[in-house]
């Protein structure tokens, strides 16, 4: 079995690179949205905040833990419904090119 | 075996999760599915949050769940209430968040893996771990509080104008060169928890030095530069911790980030240390301007021959800027959009990449105002478009018009990608003054021979606009 911190650093390697791929496709209509999302995936610390917190090793990790904890809970889940609300408004031209204005129908019929 | 059972269906849905953030990025790339593509980022979340509370180091349940209340309900009412317009720092203040978080987490494996090396359970603290846990810890730190200032600059709670100290380039030089030191002596003397706060607290510190002197019109770029740093820093708390799942999302963050910071400095046309270093726009605003603004004719037109032009007009394209977010005038431009579109004009809109206060944000406040997203042009659809256009309306735009930008080789912003209104048969500016735009220079388009300024606020005279199309014919 090879080091693990030299897999962890292939893992990163390509992750970066599968990440730029990805993300230079996004049209720049999508990128405040793309910040946001993005962003909340950056509150993944929480599960690192978690473990430090949940193993109850001494009373200074699991205070930094449950601060930790807290502060990466709201960028994960303001993150992820802010980025939601954002990305319910846009919306394509209605299909036929009327202008009679649009019912909120688009949601119902789904 | 049951034990090793446990791992593999752990390392598993681990992988699920990461390739499910992959899939969620994706997703990103079109209008269409980007919604579905959140929502594979928050259910990829939530599978490494459930996971990692099943693994059988969590013993301490209660203070988990307090954590996640108390973030889970502040996230909550944030996400809801926020203005689209507030957008820019409220991404920067959950930025900030889970910079915060990195940092707290890579100090408190650090103390824990010392702890441990004090009881005689580990020989030594190994070096790398030492490394990257300081490194966490100091990028995590500042990238808290460089978005917390970003925050208060773009909230008006901190003023926006570059904050010059006299001495700043030492002052950072000598802060650097402190954390890398007591950093470097930490990695191979790493019993020294005093010295771990005080590094943490040096690298606020040089958070805040980094963000106060840059402007507020160069926030997007910060913002941006700090949205990376926070996935770079959660990825080496995966180091720290020996978990892929954090090193995959905190990377394809970092590259994320790096990538809009790119695209936002080329937009701009400054490399980032010129950003990062900060004072533009504090010397430009007094030294130019002034004297030379006001002196050259240009012509002034009403409500009433601005409306004869747009609605006697096949096709118009409006140009947003950042004064009308400001403003609150983008439902009165797609009310006059759809006026102009039942006389049968064609209407789009060209959004500059710096048209907002963080990338794309202008394409929120329209989409907010129910403008389709397939009427909206980036850069590269604009500029052949005008030339096919009757009129370009600026509505709260200046410098990205500037046609200095192509021409005037003298000029601060020559060499900046901006969009060539001044190739519509006409164009008309909306705008409060003749006053210089953010670079502090005159811009040459509002004394062409087909250009009319039409001054007021955005919002009104949009709405004087919408009130005269309607009494047209």
């Amino acid at each position: 079995m090879a080091d693990p911190l030299l897999i962890s650093v292939l893992i990163f390697v390509i992750a970066i690179f599968t990440g730029y791929e990805l993300i230079t496709k996004v049209p720049p209509t999508l990128h405040t949205p793309l910040m946001s999302g993005s962003n909340a995936i950056s509150g993944i610390i929480v599960i690192g905040a978690i473990v430090v917190a949940g193993q109850g090793h001494s009373n200074l990790s699991i205070v930094l833990g449950v601060v930790a904890i807290a502060l990466a809970t709201v960028n994960v889940v303001g993150g992820f419904l802010v980025t939601d609300r954002m990305l319910r408004m846009f919306r394509p031209r209605e299909r036929p090119d009327n202008t009679n204005k649009a019912k909120p129908d688009s949601e119902s019929q789904k | 075996m049951s034990e090793q059972a446990t791992i593999n269906v752990i390392n598993g849905l681990y992988i699920v999760a990461a390739i499910l953030f992959i899939l969620g990025i994706k997703f990103l790339g079109s209008p269409r599915t980007a919604r579905k593509g959140n929502a594979l980022s928050a259910l990829a979340m939530l599978i490494a949050v459930g996971v990692t509370l099943i693994s059988e180091e969590i013993i301490e349940f209660e203070w988990i769940i307090l954590g996640v209340a108390i973030g889970s309900v502040i996230g909550i009412i944030l996400a809801r209430t926020v203005q689209m317009t507030a957008m820019p720092q409220m991404v920067a203040i959950f930025n900030g968040f889970g910079g915060g978080g990195s940092a707290l987490v890579a100090a408190a494996e650090f103390i824990r893996v010392n702890d441990l090396v004090t009881t005689g359970d580990l020989n030594e603290v190994s070096v790398d771990v030492a490394a990257i846990a300081i490194f966490s810890t100091v990028l995590g730190a500042l990238t808290l509080t460089g978005s917390l200032i970003a925050f208060g600059k773009l909230q008006g709670l901190v003023t926006t104008r570059p904050l010059l100290l006299p001495a700043r380039n030492i002052i950072n030089a000598l802060l650097g060169i402190a954390i890398i030191a007591i950093s470097v002596y930490l990695v191979f003397e790493p019993n020294n928890p005093e010295l771990y706060a005080l590094v943490g607290i040096l690298a606020a510190l040089f958070g805040i030095l980094l963000v106060i002197p840059i402007g507020g019109a160069d926030m997007p770029v910060v913002i941006s530069l700090l949205n990376s740093y926070s996935g770079v820093a959660a990825a080496a708390t995966g180091f720290v911790l020996g978990n892929n799942i954090l090193i995959v999302a905190g990377a394809v963050v970092g590259a994320s980030g790096l990538i809009l910071t790119r695209i936002m400095t080329k937009a701009m046309n400054r490399s980032l240390s010129n950003v990062m270093l900060g004072g533009f726009g504090a010397e430009g605003g007094s030294s130019s301007g002034g004297a030379e603004v006001g002196e050259r004719p240009y012509r002034s037109s009403t409500a009433e021959d601005v409306a004869m032009i747009l609605g006697y007009s096949q096709s118009v394209i409006f140009v947003p800027g950042y004064g009308l977010a400001v403003a609150q005038a983008q439902h009165a431009v797609k009310e006059l959009a759809g006026l102009l579109q039942e006389r049968g004009v064609e209407v789009k809109y060209a959004i500059h990449p710096v048209a907002g206060r963080m990338p794309g944000h202008m394409n929120v406040l329209l989409a907010e105002a129910d403008v389709p997203y397939d009427q909206l042009l980036d850069l590269d659809q604009s500029n052949p478009e005008f030339e096919r256009t009757d009129v370009a309306v600026i509505i709260g735009a200046n410098d990205v018009t500037n046609p200095a930008a192509r021409t005037d080789p003298d000029s601060p912003i020559y060499g900046m990608p901006i969009l060539n209104v001044d190739s519509a048969s006409q164009v008309i500016v909306l705008k409060r003054s003749m006053a210089v735009g953010f670079s502090g220079i005159d811009n040459d388009l509002f004394y062409l021979d087909n250009t009319s300024m039409y001054f007021g606020d955005a919002k009104k005279s949009v709405q004087d606009l919408v009130r005269e199309v309607r009494e047209l014919d």
